[in-house]
């Protein structure tokens, strides 16, 4: 396995390293997103509340291959989008509703009391969510958003669908070169659970310190 | 009682379900090397299952309306298990290119007839029949292209589409060094990447392009063949007698006239193409 | 238009149909065996037996942390060498058991957990054996608790039984494939039919769990 890891050194690392970046910018324009339709979903007007629950609905109940498809091969038609590029907004879209759901919970369980508090003490609706709410909603929900981040990581090997140059896509190349079935998924196995394993155990570390 | 009626209709269930996608088949045997196995299973169980393409037209497509596979391909390899074992059921499965080795490799099938070019690298994992067909590596682009020939695509930022496991791929970064290559799971990805612009052109036998242009008035082919593709029917190392059979079973269809049958009935009307200069 | 209309023709609608039934087969199949492998491995998780829990509970933590993709590789590749040979079919249902049983078995720990420990100590004072007491009061509460998630679990499964298009399982995703790239107009209206038909299946199902979460909770 040592021998092959290294004849192949350049191409695991450059997809270890699309598959970090992908991960990056997907976390960080989910995060952005799935804010952006969790406060939709709750802020005192209908229409804004449909439109959040309506894209929620629909994302969540379609897989993530089919969006990044749709990406790579109907809308690469008007704008020029490559694997990657498809792969990772592909990720970001179908991450933001599970975000969105996440923090929407989290806003949910701060005791109603604080929202009225804030109100009646002359706060608008936005001053009371970004003064009062949110920043306790944010300590709830870093372990759920956490485990969100860990899924992300392992979504990303959709990439490999699209030629997206990730872990993924570098094992099934290496291989196909080498007729070796077993070894590449093994070494790209490593490469995901030096990501993955230390964030979770973290999270859950972050869960129980709550929960005392 | 009525836990009991929820069991029985959830594994009716069950049941009908794997019957109706026919997940009966599933066999457990040693993954052995003994030599001639493969040949003596198919003569024990009369069963061969062979590995084909089903997004490949000409030479391996699955037909929408029937949901069956068909191609020369599919038509060669009826035809070979007739000759092979005549009491012998041909099951299909369907591959791709990156999936091929592995599954026969494993056992998963006994024989792979899926516009696999024979090559050195191969050689040294399975074993191969003689050549059945002629290919050539080629070139498809859109209409609106102005790639002419393989020359054109060596240039910085050029990409060309091609799929994981074929030795097209392997073969065009020789020609194109300075291209990037995008590999893609299947056929069907890849044809529909070329249409929606993720490469400047997609790489493979000229006999799966000419399939693709077949129905796809929006691209052609172009700048005729660069490289020989001699495609083989492989089998797993260590059975000689597996070999020997399909190479008597090919010659036989060649001498009485099966063959040219077949290659007719697929290649015949195709334009641009020349069934006689493929199927020698 | 025409093109539109055309792609939804009774012969391309039976193709995918066929495969949208493939589809929840392998779902309901792989959810049922992990249901139960993942109870049982939960349970042991949550029992803390010397070494036994820790060793379940870290290959746990191992699977929940690969990407599905690669155990459907691997169990696809991996598992024939050691003289197992299944179909596409089977070999699919059996990576997304050994996935989702994993996911499953840290759903049942957390909901055992959620139950308070006064439930379990009741029991054993009224003279229930330690596995009496799981069997009959801490795992019937934990269950009811663990509706939501098992649910959205089952609906993740759904979704990701179209990563098997990989190793060609003829589900829905990989027969819309098939259609478009002999059909290229058809290529928007197979997108949105996919759309279609994965949103009615989960939606359902999401609407039917929350349905059942509340008839159980009042």
């Amino acid at each position: 396995m040592w021998s092959l890891f290294t004849s192949h050194a350049s191409e695991f690392l450059t997809g270890f390293g699309w598959t970090i970046l992908s991960s990056v910018i997907a976390l960080i324009g989910s995060t952005i997103l799935g804010l952006g339709f969790a406060l939709l979903q709750i802020v005192p007007n209908r229409w804004a509340n449909l439109v959040g629950k309506i894209y929620i609905e629909i994302v969540r109940n379609i897989p993530l291959l089919v969006i990044t498809m749709f990406f790579y091969v109907v809308v690469a038609n008007i704008f020029k989008l490559n694997g990657f590029i498809s792969g990772t907004i592909g990720l970001t879209l179908y991450t933001s509703a599970f975000i969105a759901e996440t923090i929407r919970a989290g806003i949910n369980a701060v005791d109603s009391g604080q929202y009225e508090g804030g109100r009646a003490n002359g706060m608008s609706w936005w001053e009371t969510m970004r003064y009062i709410v949110l920043p306790q909603a944010i300590h709830l929900v870093i372990p759920p958003l956490g485990n969100q981040f860990v899924n992300l990581i392992k979504n990303s090997s959709v990439l490999a669908f699209v030629a997206g140059l990730d872990l993924m896509y570098q094992a099934n190349m290496i291989s196909q070169l080498t007729f070796d079935t077993f070894n590449p998924y093994i070494i790209v196995a490593i490469f995901y659970l030096m990501l993955t394993m230390p964030l979770s155990y973290y999270m859950r570390y972050l869960e129980e310190k709550n929960a005392h | 009682m009525q836990m009991k009626q929820v069991a029985g209709a959830a594994f009716s269930f069950f049941a009908a379900g794997l019957l109706m996608s026919g997940v009966t088949q599933t066999t457990v045997h040693a993954a052995s090397s003994d030599k001639n196995e493969t040949y003596e299973r198919i003569q024990k169980t009369h069963k061969m299952n062979w590995g084909v393409k089903g997004d490949t037209k000409l030479m391996g497509l699955m037909n929408i309306e029937s949901g069956k596979l068909e191609g020369f391909d599919i038509d060669m390899a009826k035809e070979i298990t007739k000759r092979v074992d005549p009491k012998a059921k041909v099951e299909l499965t369907q591959i791709t290119s990156g999936t091929r080795v592995p599954m026969l490799l494993n056992g998963n099938i006994d024989s792979i007839i899926a516009t696999m070019t024979i090559t050195p690298e191969r050689e040294k994992v399975v074993d191969f029949s003689e050549p059945y067909f002629n290919a050539g590596q080629s070139l498809l682009v859109k209409n609106s292209s102005d790639v002419k020939n393989i020359k054109d695509l060596d240039r910085k930022g050029a990409r060309i589409l091609g799929v994981q496991g074929s030795n097209s791929i392997e073969n065009v970064k020789k020609f194109a060094p300075k291209a990037r290559i995008v590999a893609l799971p299947d056929y069907a990805t890849a044809l529909t990447a070329l249409q929606s612009g993720q490469g400047d052109a997609l790489t493979t036998d000229n006999g799966i392009l000419y399939g693709m242009a077949v129905d796809n008035k929006g691209v052609k082919v172009v700048g005729g063949t660069f490289t020989t593709e001699p495609y083989g029917i492989a089998v797993d190392k260590d059975n000689p007698k597996l070999v020997k059979a399909i190479n008597d079973a090919v010659d036989d269809m060649k001498s009485d006239g099966t063959y040219d049958k077949l290659a007719k009935k697929w290649f015949n009307d195709v334009p641009g193409m020349d069934w006689k200069e493929v199927a020698k | 238009m025409q093109d539109f209309l055309q792609a939804y023709s009774w012969v391309n609608m039976r193709f995918l149909l066929n495969g949208l039934w493939i589809t929840i087969v392998v779902s309901v199949v792989s959810i049922a065996f992990s249901f139960v492998i993942g109870s049982i491995l939960g349970t042991i998780r949550y029992m803390k037996i010397k070494y036994v829990s820790e060793i379940v509970g870290f290959i746990i933590d191992l699977i929940r942390n690969l990407p599905l993709l690669l155990i459907i590789f691997f169990t696809y590749f991996a598992l024939p060498k050691v003289g197992i040979h299944f179909n596409v079919m089977i070999s699919t249902i059996v990576a997304m058991t050994i996935f989702e049983s994993a996911m499953l078995a840290e759903i049942v720990r957390s909901g055992i957990k959620a139950v308070p420990t006064g439930q379990l100590e009741g029991a054993r004072a009224n003279g229930l054996s330690f596995y009496q007491a799981l069997w009959y009061i801490l795992l019937p509460q934990a269950y009811k608790k663990m509706i939501p998630p098992i649910v959205s679990q089952f609906v993740s499964l759904i979704k990701d039984t179209s990563l098997a298009t990989i190793i060609m399982l003829p589900e829905v995703t990989f027969r819309a494939q098939t259609i478009y790239a002999q059909k290229p107009a058809q290529i928007i209206p197979m997108f949105l039919m996919l759309a279609i038909l994965y949103f009615i299946l989960n939606f359902t199902i999401s609407r039917v769990g929350t349905y059942i979460d509340r008839r159980m909770a009042s």
